[in-house]
């Protein structure tokens, strides 16, 4: 019997989640995922569903600033990470440059996938500078450094975040924009790299 | 009050600048909020339980252990479920499809046929419910195979008839000193737009609401009232984000069960479609088999024609995908003949997606047409020249505004197409061969009636109210630039309203024809608004507001051939040991009537142009024989073209205002697919000198097509 009330018991827990710097703390049934937890339990909308399979990327959100898929995380499993979402990559009413760009360069149609594209965005950009390679990078010894962010560096690492109206010419502008952006202010005041980093 | 005047200081058009989205920094900051996105108080969660059977009976659904399992509120099927009325015409004059007619009977028609909705209070539960829901069926033999023999094929006069016929074919192929006879096939293929169909349904105060994702509030409030034999009145659709459509978001299972469950329950019910369970509840392209035959003088001009397609539909309702039609605007000839006939399978019904008809068909012709100037040793781009049709080669209708030529003779230039050696396998880079392809587009343009307000507020601001649908094509904003330079204010002195059937009837975002019905009625009312504030009219507080109408406007246009038209080049790279095929670079050129917004008219060209690399090369549902359901049914199963897979883009546009339109509009949603699989299918020809005549073109086609193999013919 106690055995019985245990098991009902455990398939729910009390967990706190940090989101865009915020604490919630809320119960959760196990089978509850990221996604679902954001979305349905925290309104937290702007995290898109759009196959929940871990296939189109619209649920891109950054897990201690690494782009990770929503519906493939338990929530439960979230705990005691820095969950950041749509919603907390502006600063205020100061738009990210990814953002910024992607509005100025029209870099979506339908905009579901576009949370997703931009917070996939923000991870691409700091991988890349961070020196990652990808799988077309010609040189990839560490020493050799970060490759050029061309439009195909940006294409193979976005792959992972479908666009069906098909907004990808636009998309790429856009992530090379902000990358440059970036890479200008890295360059204007030398220690602004580590402070992002 | 107020004494407004709109008068400012010499407005300069904004109709034909670039502009970004109204909604963008609410798209871009995730504040805009999609169909299943929008919170009430008490929300249940509904599950489709869909079908496992392609064909029989569902003779017993376990339902008491289901109602037991935690958070359960109902279970609904074919013996507790509303009963619907499915007799009436639509607002797009079709007959309901009785897929969307939910429970009504015990028949399985096909697999994932939607056998029960399970309510639940979370959406876990609910699935979980679902899930666990066992369903007894008597099985019945299914067929599901499509073959260019079928004995069921039969034609089907639908939006238009299914055969047209000139001259003696025979005898014109007969006499052609060059013929092309090849058939042609294209897969079932899946709209798969990235938001998931999805819909709340609740009664307010005696009126139902649906918080729904559509392509047309008006057009489902339509069938919702018929559905459930309702006042259209007590009916209330808002659809404000929409995360695409592509055809597939009209009325659907999902949005009757959840209406169902709401009136059952008394209580909001939201049901969201799965990606999987949307490849049997969405609708889809049916694949087609085309045979085209040409026949032509030495000198490429065409004196027989025959386009011939078969595709499917379900044994509930009659779709057809009438690819052959397309030669009915593109080519003329002496003996001319075109027939669209379709075969009912046991298979889910397919629907309009992207250039229905055009898309696969223009695949074929133009693939045709590209054989038939290789053979004749004529530039496939003069060969289109020298088959420019004075006429509708079927209606005999003068063509109003005929730009396709214009349009290659851009592309030509631009693209670089006066240097191509026309023999195929002649360039290489490495270990790719490379070649370049064209082909032709063209897409009907239309309007159809719709109402719009335009309300002038005292603070010298304008609302515009329209129950149009913004599906990613940019219309809100659009339609605010075709009010500013109506109303001749700057436009961020105007609100666009869309996506509430409340704003009264409107067309669909669909056959091309949203953007530009819906301008003709905003131009309109805010034009008339203008005129009755230039005579000074004081503004009460609640504004003052003028209603379009334009049925009677769009019903006095005269019989014409009416189409937007384009000229497709793409560049490919082929890897002979692998079979992959790369699109290196594209290139479209449109005469598409009046651009509204270059920014994102340019996106969705492209957009269109990306649809068709994707059906060139990725896109493939298969099903399987044996249980007649579909394989892989989701976005790692089924391919659609993703960033490493888009080359850089080009697409633009020659001036080509439409002189019968108040706006120039034409229509764009729909021409950038037509064409493109044939451009990309043309240039793996001169890559290779191998011709694909069935899409996609797999690497395991490529490597396994008979001819030549190795190094170039140099």
């Amino acid at each position: 019997m106690r055995k019985k009330q245990l098991m009902a018991l455990s398939t729910s827990s009390v967990i706190t989640l940090k989101i865009n710097g915020e604490k919630h703390t809320l119960p959760v049934d196990h089978r509850t995922t990221l996604l679902d937890a954001l979305r349905e339990r925290l309104d937290l909308t702007g995290t898109k569903k759009g196959c929940d399979q871990g296939q189109c990327g619209a649920c891109t959100v950054l897990l201690d600033g690494r782009r990770s898929v929503a519906c493939l995380q338990l929530a439960v499993t979230a705990e005691g990470r820095e969950i950041t979402t749509i919603e907390g990559v502006a600063d205020g009413e100061r738009l990210h440059p990814v953002q910024q760009a992607f509005l100025e360069l029209d870099g979506y149609q339908c905009g579901y996938c576009t949370p997703g594209q931009i917070c996939a965005a923000i991870g691409v950009i700091e991988e890349h500078a961070a020196g990652w390679p990808s799988a077309v990078t010609e040189d990839v010894r560490p020493e050799a450094g970060p490759p050029d962010l061309t439009a195909e560096e940006i294409r193979e690492r976005m792959s992972g975040n479908l666009c069906r109206c098909g907004a990808y010419v636009s998309i790429v502008e856009a992530v090379a924009r902000a990358a440059q952006t970036r890479q200008d202010a890295a360059t204007a005041l030398p220690d602004a790299e580590e402070a992002v980093a | 009050m107020t004494a407004a005047t709109t008068e400012t200081a010499a407005h300069a058009p904004v109709v034909g600048t670039g502009h970004t989205r109204i909604e963008g920094r609410d798209k871009v900051t995730g504040a805009a909020r999609y169909a299943a996105e929008v919170p009430f108080a008490g929300l249940a969660h509904g599950w489709l339980v869909l079908s496992t059977v392609a064909r029989g009976r569902i003779r017993a659904l376990d339902t008491d252990r289901v109602l037991a399992m935690p958070g359960v509120l109902a279970v609904l099927d074919h013996r507790n479920a509303l009963r619907l009325t499915t007799d009436y015409t639509g607002l797009l004059g079709t007959r309901p499809d009785p897929t969307c007619a939910v429970f009504q009977h015990d028949r399985v028609p096909h697999l994932g046929w939607p056998v029960a909705l399970v309510v639940a209070e979370t959406s876990e539960q609910a699935r979980e419910a679902a899930e666990a829901l066992v369903v007894h069926y008597e099985q019945e033999p299914h067929d599901i195979e499509l073959t260019a023999e079928h004995p069921g094929a039969y034609p089907v006069d639908g939006h238009m008839p299914a055969v047209t016929g000139k001259g003696d074919l025979e005898a014109g192929l007969a006499a052609s000193a060059v013929v092309v006879d090849a058939e042609y096939t294209t897969p079932e293929e899946h709209h798969n737009p990235m938001e998931p169909h999805a819909a709340t349904a609740r009664w307010d105060g005696g009126r139902l609401e649906v918080i729904d994702s559509n392509q047309g509030v008006t057009w489902v409030v339509g069938e919702l009232a018929n559905l459930f034999s309702l006042d259209p009145a007590a009916v209330r659709v808002r659809s404000e984000h929409v995360g695409g459509g592509f055809g597939s978001k009209g009325v659907r299972a999902h949005q009757v069960a959840a209406v169902m469950a709401a009136t059952l329950l008394q209580r909001p019910v939201r049901v969201v479609l799965t990606r999987r369970q949307m490849f049997s509840l969405a609708g889809y392209r049916s694949p087609t088999t085309q045979r085209v035959r040409l026949g032509a003088g030495p000198d490429g001009r065409l004196v027989a024609l025959e386009h011939r397609s078969i595709s499917l539909t379900s044994t509930v309702h009659e779709f057809v995908e009438p690819s052959a039609a397309v030669a009915r605007v593109m080519y003329d000839a002496d003996a001319h003949h075109t027939a669209n006939r379709v075969v009912r399978l046991d298979v889910p019904t397919p629907t309009w997606m992207r250039a229905p008809g055009e898309a696969p068909g223009s695949f074929a012709l133009e693939a045709a047409l590209d054989e038939l100037a290789e053979k004749c040793g004529i530039d496939p781009v003069e060969l289109r020249l020298r088959n420019e049709p004075e006429r509708g080669p079927v209606s005999g209708l003068p063509f109003a505004g005929r730009n396709l030529a214009a349009c290659f003779r851009e592309g030509a230039r631009r693209f670089g197409w006066a240097d191509r050696d026309r023999r195929p396998r002649q360039r290489r880079d490495g270990r790719w061969l490379l070649g370049t392809g064209t082909a032709a587009a063209s897409f009907p343009s239309g309007a159809a009636p719709s109402t719009a307000t335009a309300t002038a507020h005292p603070d010298g601001t304008f609302t515009v109210r329209i129950s149009a649908a913004d599906i990613g094509t940019g219309a809100r904003t659009a339609l605010g630039l075709v009010a500013a330079d109506a109303l001749q204010v700057p436009p961020d002195r105007i609100r666009v309203r869309i996506g509430d059937s409340d704003f009264g009837p409107a067309m669909i975002a669909g056959g091309s024809m949203g953007t530009r019905s819906w301008s003709w009625a905003v131009k309109a009312a805010a034009g008339e608004l203008r005129e009755r504030l230039a005579l000074g009219a004081d503004i009460p507080p609640e504004g003052v507001t003028v209603r379009s109408d334009t049925t009677e406007a769009i019903g006095s246009l005269a019989p014409a051939e009416r189409h937007s038209f384009g000229a497709q080049f793409a560049e490919v790279a082929v890897d002979p040991a692998t079979g992959e095929v790369r699109v290196r670079r594209m290139l479209g050129i449109f005469a598409a009537g009046r651009i509204v917004n270059p920014l994102t008219a340019r996106n969705q060209f492209r957009g269109g142009m990306i649809w068709g690399i994707s059906m060139a090369l990725h896109e493939e549902a298969v099903r399987d024989r044996a249980s007649g359901g579909p394989v892989g049914a989701d976005l790692a199963g089924y391919h659609v073209a993703t960033h490493a897979d888009v080359p850089h883009i080009e697409a633009d546009w020659i001036d080509d205002t439409d002189p019968e339109d108040p706006v120039g509009i034409k229509g764009i949603g729909e021409i950038g697919i037509v064409g493109a699989a044939a451009a990309v299918a043309n240039a793996v020809w001169h890559a290779t000198g191998v011709r694909h005549r069935s899409l996609p073109i797999r690497p395991d086609r490529v490597l396994s097509a008979p001819g030549p193999a190795g190094a170039p013919d140099a």
